[in-house]
């Protein structure tokens, strides 16, 4: 017990942090000052106005769409990851999957505003600065997660299972379809949740592949508390997305319990 | 075979942006044209020059070097007290040291952000280092504890009946037997801090900025290809050190993707 008091120390900073962020969403701003005034609901109103619930129904699309597209995108390269006879490609993969979740938001986000200009590729449509290079970098930014989720998750199947089914006379689609997949699926769910949660406080693939133009939450938060310095209405963001935040790994951990008792 | 196309190309997606960073970076001219029209190695030099990038590296060096060094001791204790040693409410518990992995990062940005203006603190380090040990704390944790796991309890019981003291049992046992674990945990705290980027633009001024701090404040006022050579240097640095922890610490088992052949 003694050794986790320095842990748990370190966490009741954070703790504090989130309650001035939670007290200032609810104190009244005074415009050119950064002092507050009163309680008001003032702030946690103006996320529900129109011009601010843009943002929020486009983050919403945003997430889910990243979702499924990395889902999609991630599940080949995660079975060839977990699979692969071949210990050298099985290495490398895991290199190429993990170099880009080690290089940093800047530096991808950086990369993708050259991929997506039209400098290097005559893109036939506008890419940058649009709804569709944001989500490109938002499922490039996702996938080595995904991956790494699913590729455990995938290993840790029991290969008698396939063999059987196999032996049976089942095709390997049929396979995949009817064993491989639903064995997956814990995988799958964590996977998603994890993602779907990250994509929603996104801020520099939106921040620089969005151009102003397209804005996520975690946008508007910054463009209140550092442009504007209007920390009480950035502070109300800022706790909308905590609150989705904490609302979806409940879902999360209710839903991994449940599954937890089928994978085991 | 089909299959074999579907990963290479997505593979192929993965690394597309880093292989134009790359082409980019050489790239003679202050806007960027494909095919280059020659090499150059201008960039580079501006990268490397630019006084506003030195002044974030020494602050990233600070930062990184601070959280890192607070961090392993007190993550690795954590993870100790998680994997071996009985505990009430273990679940709770590690539910609330792994959540800064999950907890939005403009929240925490700001939240420190108030927190620090409050007590008159963004003139120095302290709060960048602050946050940044929250945020590495989980990395710790979790490759200390993946470690922890396998140390067979019998060899430390083993010690302690030869009358090994306790503290002599952890400095000459268990710490050996967790080499591996601490490694990964320092891998992961230098990596996760030094490519810190949300929370820090909310704390930081342009005195106390970190590297990838500079590097946004960049790319939102230059276009020019500076920041692909500054990238690519980034890039190179993260692929030998992704490779040699490959080739030391199997990150597989760390990862827990398995092999039942």
């Amino acid at each position: 017990m003694i050794l986790l008091l320095p842990a748990v120390g370190v966490m009741v900073l954070l703790a504090i942090a989130l309650a001035a962020l939670l007290q200032f969403s609810v104190l009244e701003f005074i415009p050119g000052s950064l002092r507050t005034g009163g309680l008001t609901t003032r702030n946690l109103e103006a996320v529900l106005k129109p011009q601010y619930l843009r943002y929020i129904w486009d983050t919403v699309v945003l997430s889910a769409l990243t979702t499924v597209l990395t889902l999609v995108a991630s599940y080949p390269v995660a079975y060839a990851l977990a699979r692969s006879r071949s210990a050298k490609l099985r290495s490398l993969l895991l290199v190429l999957t993990l170099a880009p979740f080690f290089t940093g938001a800047i530096v991808r986000t950086y990369a993708w505003m050259l991929v997506l200009g039209t400098t290097f590729i005559p893109w036939p449509v506008k890419l940058l600065f649009e709804p569709a290079g944001v989500l490109i970098g938002l499922v490039h930014f996702s996938m080595p997660t995904m991956i790494l989720i699913l590729a455990a998750a995938i290993s840790h199947i029991d290969r008698t299972y396939e063999h059987a089914a196999a032996s049976l006379g089942a095709r390997p689609w049929r396979v995949f379809r009817r064993v491989t997949l639903p064995l997956s699926m814990p995988g799958v769910a964590s996977g998603s949740l994890v993602v779907f949660a990250w994509t929603f406080s996104a801020f520099p693939t939106p921040e620089l592949l969005g151009g102003g133009r397209v804005k996520m939450i975690a946008n508007v938060v910054k463009d209140l508390a550092l442009d504007a310095f209007n920390w009480p209405g950035s502070a109300a963001f800022a706790a909308v997305a905590l609150a989705v935040t904490f609302l979806l790994l409940a879902v999360v951990t209710r839903a991994l319990a449940r599954a937890g008792g089928a994978a085991a | 075979m089909i299959g074999r196309v579907v990963v290479a190309l997505l593979v192929g997606f993965m690394t597309l942006p880093t292989v134009v960073v790359v082409i980019a970076s050489f790239n003679p001219t202050a806007i960027l044209s494909f095919p280059p029209a020659g090499l150059s190695l201008r960039w580079y030099e501006n990268a490397l020059t630019y006084s506003q990038f030195h002044r974030a590296a020494v602050n990233s060096l600070i930062v990184t070097g601070a959280s890192a060094l607070l961090a392993l001791p007190v993550g690795t204790a954590a993870a100790l007290a998680l994997v071996r040693r009985p505990l009430r409410a273990r679940g709770f518990w590690s539910a609330m040291l792994l959540s800064p992995l999950i907890i939005p990062g403009v929240a925490v940005g700001l939240g420190f952000l108030i927190l620090a203006a409050r007590f008159g603190l963004l003139v120095n380090h302290v709060v960048l280092i602050a946050a940044h040990t929250v945020l590495v704390l989980p990395f710790v944790i979790r490759s200390v504890a993946v470690s922890a796991a396998n140390v067979d309890p019998q060899l430390e019981r083993a010690a302690a009946s030869l009358g090994a003291r306790p503290w002599r049992v952890f400095r000459r046992v268990t710490l050996p037997l967790l080499r591996p674990g601490l490694f990964a945990a320092l891998l992961f705290a230098v990596i996760v801090s030094a490519n810190e980027f949300v929370v820090s633009l909310f704390i930081s001024t342009r005195v106390t900025e970190i590297l990838p701090v500079a590097m946004f404040t960049y790319v939102v006022n230059y276009t020019d290809p500076t920041m692909a050579a500054l990238s690519t240097l980034f890039i190179a640095a993260t692929f030998v050190v992704v490779f040699l922890a490959d080739r030391v610490l199997r990150l597989s088992r760390i990862l827990r993707i398995e092999d039942h052949r």
